[in-house]
């Protein structure tokens, strides 16, 4: 690997980090997991002039479910920690079910869940996740800390709506009324691969009424694709046949896929459609606490 | 008392691989290993265009940025004569580009710098200017009548084809076609994959000004032929010529070739008197060396109606990229496609073979196969599945029907091969018992009921192995035979060398097992030593599996001439004469009397303290070995799959490996071997390939699109094992490196098309990715991964 030069930090505080952002005046990066950063600099795709290495700043790497049952991600959070944390696996089912199909169980060891949402790849797998269960983000600047609702967070393929200066340091998920429910599909020629097309659903469910429910797409546009807007047909419905057919062929018809060496467009919105249908009938005969 | 051959780490033995000791330590001594003092890095900027004409290259800014030594052009190149290479098809390849690019990722400038981030950034700053000219990406546009000629530098050339190539009878063909109760036919495309070994190519170049001697470490799998080609080109004396093919890390069939990074990389050395290192990235290994197949194949298959082949005819129309470089014997044009239908007891046979420049990567190897065998056997085995359709008849008995008969080995194939051995129906048998034929009517209907589609698909494949022999293959003119070179020291230890080289291949171990089954000295007392052309004795390398079929058999041979000194030394020990003395293994003894014997050691050492009168002193020989036939080994595979209809995801429930490559030397790397084959069949039939889009650019150009299968996705393999001993091989041994890699993927294949058979689908393309085989359900229409090429018979 020959990257362009570099000079590389590795600040042990936020603060210091974010002044090193700040004095960067927009050639500086952040290296959290490197799992798409570094086949970038090594590609020479991107040439940052300044690496700022946050690993080495402590207290970033917690899962927290707070009292009110919000869900809080640092900043230094590895996939492989999500697919193996039990309080997930037990309260956050989209999560759970997205961690396994994040990369591969090489990356999953390294890669961050906030690194992959300020990504902002349109096939990254946490930007959709995020965007399906309504999360913000947390993040600090020189001029402090603010948070950034995922709808307003992803402009465009590998853009988001942080300043040059600012850290994401916590996704936040918020509590579910009723009962957190949902899962993640994805098409891939193989582990690793980058999507065909994935789905993530988040339901919020009272018994077997959907208080809530959550789209989001990836691999099928230019971007993450936000599909909540489909959702309305199913607040205070049953997941019946019915209901079921009707949120996915809506779903599908958000997606903005493009023909390419991984299928044609109709085939990708066809998988779409499919893989709405499979996580909400699953999750209509799952009995529900 | 005979030594325990498996305790002595002989044949039959699965010792565990020597190299394997530094490997998994982290020990091994690659190209990029190796450092020298003063050493210098050289980076090749390639052409991001798929074809045009250079109007300009301007250098100075790379020459200005501190720490560029030397920056080379292909118009420096051309003063010394070195902007084109010969290839190995009698044709030329450029070194750096001098008039034009004729593919994405060609070689156009290097810059020779201090370390490898100032040559990479001084390449950065060389401006090329182009003219973008017409790309040309399939056969299909190369033979347009208004095509642009992609060879305007070659006299005589006309229009894109490179050659019309022919073989069988074909008079005898159209008979058996006008006598035919059925046609059958098959069309289908072998799409282009690559190698992409571990390790990519590189080469560190070092001339020694004062002594005349140029040593360049190489990654090739043939450093003899590099040392020959060298001489050739570079004007430079032979015997100042040293090669050195280090640990290789995986070769494949990739580097055979001699690829443009090592002939710049030794001019750069000559120039800046300095060692000059090259190394290459994964994407200039994916997009510039030697890929594999990209052949549309097109034939059909004259049947009676009760299941009898009458003849068969194949067309070709190969894809060979921007210079014809395949590797490859000289004579045959398109490989050994005529190996086709070798299993197969066929009266009569032709094969029609065109070849075509794109402005694609050049350079069609051998991708873990005997020429071409790969898109012989894939056409072969898709062929008689949709003959035995046509007929209506069980596949696995059209096979049978068919099959050359054990007692009628050797067997002359329609187009010519003599096949040597083989129990094809009984490897048959064991496969269909594995795989549970008899119940797979039952297990279908099951699965039809959960809503899935299951299939079961057999390949069989038998595989010409180890070329020569010398009177029908050469490479340039060179014979393809191979050598071994055989030294026992006084305490009767040994250093064995040969004329081919290991790329993880477990050469180290399985040669030293050899000259314990013939000598019984203990295989861990045999050091085997390859790839130093200064060391070695002269060899044409390792590809196409010729290792063991020609290599392994002069090692037994030189252990053989060994053993012939050491028994008259064991005479003169015993004090006996030559014609009284027996062999078992490991020891002589006098005839009649088993207790009054001498070891092999104690033969080495008298051979250097106690040799007869007049007796030259010393234990060592050497052999070269020009095999009679080529090896046939034979293999049946077979999958069964299920298809989820509403995504066209198949997964692979059950995959059964009969394998008979002879004799084993040793099993469990032959196990290893047949894994590996089938992990890259898999790849290859399920998500492997590269293609190019309209302009030219490539996608497979790196690890996100072309896609190695992980431990992740590939299914297990159930092997099972016949011997059938090769008749004319010194130990009995056939090649099997290659196997699994040819004859796996119509396994796979044949599986989803026998799932879709009653939707009307003959055909999809490889790769079968989900999206291909939903197209195929959903339309009942056969779906090629490339527009077919039609041409005239």
């Amino acid at each position: 690997m020959y990257p362009s030069r570099f000079n590389y930090e590795s600040p042990k505080t936020i603060a210091e980090a974010i002044k090193l952002l700040d004095a960067g005046n927009g050639e500086a990066k952040i290296l959290a997991g490197g799992q798409s950063l570094i086949p970038m600099i090594k590609l020479r795709f991107a040439f940052p002039e300044q690496i700022v290495d946050i690993n080495n700043i402590p207290g970033l790497d917690y899962i927290r479910f707070d009292a009110d049952g919000s869900l809080h991600i640092g900043a230094l959070v590895r996939h492989e920690h999500l697919e193996k944390s039990v309080e997930i696996s037990m309260r956050q089912p989209t999560i759970a079910a997205a961690a396994p199909l994040v990369s591969d169980p090489i990356v999953r060891t390294r890669g961050t869940f906030v690194g992959s949402v300020c990504h902002a790849d349109p096939q990254g797998d946490w930007a959709a996740t995020m965007i399906a269960l309504k999360g913000h983000l947390v993040v600090q600047g020189p001029k402090g800390t603010r948070t950034i609702a995922m709808k307003d967070f992803v402009l465009g393929p590998y853009a988001n709506s942080l300043n040059y200066n600012e850290i994401a340091i916590e996704a936040v998920i918020p509590a579910p009324k009723g009962v957190a429910r949902g899962g993640y599909l994805k098409l891939e020629r193989r582990v690793g691969d980058f999507a065909t097309a994935s789905v993530a659903v988040a339901l919020d469910m009272s018994g077997d009424t959907v208080l809530g429910a959550g789209f989001a797409l990836a691999g099928v546009g230019g971007k993450t694709i936000d599909a909540n807007d489909a959702a309305s047909v199913l607040i205070g419905q049953k997941l019946t046949d019915a209901t079921i057919a009707k949120v996915a062929a809506l779903v599908a018809a958000k997606a903005e896929p493009r023909t390419d060496h991984r299928g044609s467009a109709e085939y990708k919105r066809h998988i779409v459609e499919i893989f709405v249908k499979r996580i909400l009938v699953a999750n209509s005969t799952q009995k529900v606490a | 008392m005979s030594l325990d051959e498996v305790k002595i780490g002989g044949m039959g033995a699965s010792r565990r691989r020597v190299e394997d000791n530094r490997f998994i330590r982290g020990k091994g001594n690659y190209v990029d290993d190796i450092v020298l003092p003063g050493m210098l890095h050289m980076e090749i900027l390639r052409s991001p265009v798929a074809h045009a004409r250079i109007k300009s290259i301007d250098t100075s800014a790379a020459w200005d940025v501190p720490g560029v030594r030397l920056v080379l052009t292909g118009e420096m190149m051309a003063a010394r004569n070195l902007a084109w290479m010969p290839t190995l098809s009698y044709d030329t390849a450029a070194v750096l580009a001098t008039d034009k690019v004729r593919f994405q990722g060609q070689e156009v400038c290097a810059v020779i710098a201090d370390d490898p981030y100032i040559a990479k950034d001084a390449c950065g700053k060389i401006v090329v200017d182009y003219e973008i000219l017409p790309p040309i990406v399939n056969p299909v546009q190369a033979a347009a009548p208004d095509a642009v000629q992609i060879r305007d530098d070659k006299a005589g050339q006309v229009g894109n084809k490179i050659f019309d190539w022919e073989i069988g009878d074909k008079a005898r063909t159209d008979k058996a076609f006008q006598d035919a109760d059925v046609v059958s036919k098959i069309e289908l495309h072998y799409p282009r994959t690559h190698p992409s070994p571990m390790e990519t190519c590189g080469s560190l170049a070092d001339y020694d000004r004062a002594t005349g001697k140029l040593t360049v470490y190489l990654t090739t799998q043939a450093p003899h032929i590099v040392r020959a080609a060298v001489a050739m080109v570079a004007e430079l004396p032979e015997q100042n010529i040293r090669i050195v093919s280090p640990d290789i890390g995986g070769g494949f069939g990739n580097k055979v070739p001699i690829y443009p990074g090592y002939v710049v990389a030794i001019l750069a050395s000559i120039l800046t008197e300095k060692p000059v290192k090259w190394i290459e990235d994964k994407t200039g290994n994916l997009t510039s060396t030697g890929f594999g197949r990209d052949v549309y194949l097109k034939g059909e298959m004259a049947l009676r109606k009760d299941g009898k082949i009458l003849g068969v005819r194949m067309n070709t129309i190969s894809d060979h990229g921007a210079f014809f470089a395949d590797a490859q014997p000289s004579k045959f044009k398109i490989g050994l496609m005529h190996s086709a239908f070798a299993a197969y007891d066929i009266p009569t046979a032709h094969m029609f073979a065109t070849g075509y420049y794109t402005n694609k990567a050049p350079g069609g190897v051998a991708y873990r196969c005997s020429f071409r065998v790969t898109e012989a056997m894939f056409f072969q085995e898709r062929m008689v599945q949709a003959a035995a359709d046509d007929l209506g008849m069980d596949q696995a008995e059209f096979r049978r029907v068919n099959f050359v008969k054990d007692e009628q080995h050797p067997h002359r194939t329609a187009f010519g091969f003599l096949t040597d051995s083989g129990q094809y129906e009984k490897c048959l048998d064991i496969g269909l018992e594995a795989i549970g034929y008899k119940n797979f009517a039952a297990e279908k209907a099951e699965a039809a009921k959960r809503g899935r589609l299951l299939g079961i698909g057999i390949s069989t494949m038998t595989e010409p192995l180890g070329a020569g022999n010398s009177r029908e293959y050469d490479i340039l003119g060179i014979k393809m035979f191979d050598s071994a070179e055989l030294r026992i020291h006084m305490s009767g230890k040994a250093i064995l060398r040969t004329g081919s080289r290991g790329q993880g291949t477990g050469h180290e171990t399985t040669w030293a097992q050899i000259v314990a089954h013939e000598l019984g000295i203990p295989a861990d007392d045999i050091l085997v030593e390859e790839g130093d052309t200064d060391t070695a004795p002269f060899g044409m390398g390792t590809y196409a599996s010729r290792s063991t079929p020609v290599a392994g058999a002069a090692i037994a041979m030189v252990a053989r001439k060994v053993r012939a000194k050491a028994r008259k030394l064991a005479a003169h020990l015993l004090e006996v004469s030559e014609e009284d003395i027996e062999w078992e293994l490991g020891r002589f003894y006098v005839r009649g009397n088993q207790e009054r014997g001498v070891t092999i050691q104690d033969c080495a050492m008298a051979a250097y303290s106690n040799m007869p009168d007049g007796m030259e002193p010393g234990l060592e020989n050497v052999a070269y070995y020009d095999p009679p036939n080529l090896t046939w080994p034979f293999a049946c595979y077979i999958a069964k799959i299920e298809i989820d209809p509403e995504t066209g995801v198949w997964d692979v429930l059950q995959f059964v490996a009969v394998d008979d490559c002879g004799v084993r030397i040793n099993p469990m790397i032959v196990e290893g071997q047949i894994m590996g084959g089938l992990t890259e069949a898999y790849a290859m039939a399920n998500m492997q390939y590269q293609t190019y889009d309209e302009e030219g650019n490539i996608i497979g150009g790196n690890y996100m699109d072309f896609l190695l299968p992980t431990a992740w996705e590939t299914p297990g393999f159930e092997l099972y094992e016949v011997v059938t001993p090769c008749p004319h091989h010194p130990i009995g041994a056939k090649g099997v490196g290659e196997c699994a890699t040819v004859g796996g993927p119509a396994a796979f294949v044949n599986a989803v098309m026998d799932a879709l058979k009653d939707k009307g689908v003959r055909n999809i393309d490889m790769p079968l990715m989900p999206n291909r085989v939903y197209e195929a359900l959903t339309t009942g229409k056969d779906v090629y991964g490339m527009p077919p090429v039609r041409s005239g018979n």
